[in-house]
């Protein structure tokens, strides 16, 4: 066999590719990983946790040989107005206990350990390596094209794991134009802090480790919300808004995260911080209706790539679910091995795996989630309400404190009325509770 | 305005002689709204009398952004060769 030769190629060194070329490689498959970066891990970002269970199936107790920065103890999510905010605040004896809920992690380094196990397993990994396009054979996907001399290589089967912005599954054919309503864009800083900080200002001890997920009307007016989570003795922060939102709106991203790092629920958190790095990235958020085709004859496509990310305004989740994805792929080719055939016909066994298993049923669960997340009141108008609410609630001036109904109602007139916030009501609860 | 250029001096940058993303200015000067100029999370693209918008990739972050709210198909957007482009050292 001629090394540009192999029975499957994966193009991507994420979550997604990497779970589907150590998955392959463990069956004695002849597989090759492509990644562009200098390494995996070295172009990805995200918030970040990584919610493990499906990645102890592959490498049981994943986490006595990840990189991790901690696991998350307690989970925060928050309604942010101008300049307060409510949260809630939970604390979990379950999540501190093995298997963990979640993880805080670094692209570079977990990505980078995770790639390491799939070259353990034997796959070939070639990094600095950008696939240009894909080759076919009548129908048949047959291989790709590296930016490199001598690029054709060839393959019985190839994954597209290349991340949100997949070049190769709009090359062949398999998704249409990438729209501003498809994506938002995360911006992240990453922010050190004084020795001990962290864990005083949080209640941290040990590895334990927070999330905080924001929601509410960034700076500018950007539809959206932002993250805090902890790493070891830094915080990662950072600013996601709707594209077409950026467009519509014309304000920037990182005005908008200035403004959250001086918001008064941000800024003591952060006081005699360093900065250490700045990145960006999309998240393909459009659930359902981006998912792509999944599948022609000889290829599949996976992750990020296949828009197969959970977004429900208050939760993120896309590392497990390409792991899952990558997964259901690597066991579709094992099965086209044996059977000897890799066109179409067998490929759409990946979609069916999909199907069976949390990837997609979850995504269509959250399909009434889209509608709730494009509801501009979900940022202009609930967030500083509720705020707003407690604010007038707590306040002890020597007024008197009014019953909450009242002042509801009186607050309520200044924004809206009642039957748009009951027909809101049941869009949020459509999207989130039943 | 934020100046983002001192931030992404944190970044390595590995720079390929080439731009990874070609405008098309003739387009650009017809655009009614240069969206780019303010989507853009690292501030490669500056307003321009002439052209609209100058686009410069030295500090791309490789989001893909532009390209996807371009209506105007203005941009050949692709990612750096291999290997070039910007290095994060945690993200
Ligand atoms: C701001 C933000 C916050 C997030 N927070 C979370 C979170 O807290 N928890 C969570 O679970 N998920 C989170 N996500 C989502 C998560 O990061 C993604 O869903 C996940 O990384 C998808 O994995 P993937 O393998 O499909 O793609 P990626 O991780 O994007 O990997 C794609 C890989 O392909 C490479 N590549 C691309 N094109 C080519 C090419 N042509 N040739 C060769 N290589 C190529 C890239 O360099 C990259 O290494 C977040 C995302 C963002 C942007
Ligand atoms: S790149 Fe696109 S959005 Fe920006 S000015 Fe040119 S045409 Fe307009
Ligand atoms: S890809 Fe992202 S960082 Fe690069 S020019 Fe486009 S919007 Fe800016």
């Amino acid at each position: 066999m001629n090394s540009n030769n192999f029975d499957v190629i994966v193009v991507g060194a994420g979550p997604a590719g990497i779970t589907a070329a150590l998955l392959l490689a463990r069956k004695g498959l002849k597989v090759t990983l492509l990644e562009r970066g200098e390494f995996p891990g070295s172009k990805n970002m995200f918030g970040g946790a990584v919610f493990g269970r499906v990645l102890h199936d592959i490498i049981p107790e994943y986490w006595t040989k990840a990189p991790f920065e901690r696991f998350i103890s307690r989970k925060m999510i928050t309604m942010l107005a101008e300049d307060s905010a409510v949260s809630l605040d939970f604390h979990s004896a379950a999540f501190k206990k093995p298997p963990y809920n979640g993880f805080v992690v670094q692209r570079t380094s977990f990505d980078r350990w995770y790639a390491q196990e799939a070259v353990k397993a034997g796959a070939v990994l070639l990094t600095q390596t950008v696939a240009d396009d894909i080759i076919r054979e009548g129908s048949q996907v047959v291989g790709v094209m590296a930016r490199r001399p001598q690029g054709e290589l060839r393959a019985k089967v190839v994954i597209a794991a290349d991340g949100a912005v997949s070049l190769l599954a709009k090359k062949a054919g398999l998704r249409r134009e990438f729209t501003p309503n498809q994506f938002s864009l995360g911006v992240k800083e990453v922010v050190q802090l004084p020795a001990g900080a962290l864990e005083e200002r949080l209640g941290l001890t040990g590895d334990e480790g927070m999330s905080n997920e924001f929601l509410g009307r960034m700076g500018g007016g950007l539809h959206g919300g932002a993250f805090i989570y902890t790493n070891r003795d830094c915080l990662s922060l950072g600013v996601v808004a709707q594209a077409h939102s950026l467009k519509a709106r014309k304000a920037t991203i990182y005005d908008a995260l200035d403004q959250f790092k001086r918001h008064p629920a941000v800024a003591p958190l952060l006081e005699g911080g360093r900065f250490l790095e700045y990145s960006a990235h999309l998240i393909p958020e459009a659930g359902i209706n981006m998912v792509p085709q999944l599948f022609t004859g000889g290829m599949m496509v996976a992750g990020d790539a296949a828009g197969l990310v959970l977004a429900g305004g208050v939760f993120l989740e896309g590392v497990n679910f390409a792991i899952a994805a990558g997964k259901a792929a690597a066991e579709t080719a094992i099965q086209a091995f044996e059977k000897g055939s890799f066109d179409q016909a067998a490929m759409a066994e990946y979609e069916v795996r999909l199907k069976e298993s949390f990837v997609l049923q979850d995504i269509d669960r959250f399909k009434t989630a889209i509608p709730m997340l494009l509801n501009e009141r979900l940022y202009e108008v609930y967030p500083s309400f509720v705020c707003r609410t407690l604010e007038n609630w707590f306040m002890v001036d020597g007024t008197g404190h009014p019953k909450l109904a009242g002042m509801v109602k009186r607050l309520l007139g200044e924004d809206m009325g009642l039957w748009q916030m009951t027909k809101d009501g049941y869009q949020f609860g459509r999207a989130m509770l039943w | 305005m934020v100046d983002i250029s001192q931030r992404l001096k944190f970044s390595r940058y590995r720079l390929d002689r080439q731009a990874h993303i070609e405008v098309d200015y003739v387009k650009c000067r017809r655009c009614t709204h240069r969206a780019c100029l303010t989507a853009c999370p690292a501030q490669c693209y500056l307003a321009h009398a002439e052209n609209g918008v100058l686009f410069n990739y030295e500090g791309c972050l490789e989001c893909g952004t532009c390209y996807v709210i371009c209506d105007l198909g203005a941009l050949k957007w692709n990612y750096p060769k291999g290997g070039c482009g910007v290095n994060y050292r945690f993200a």
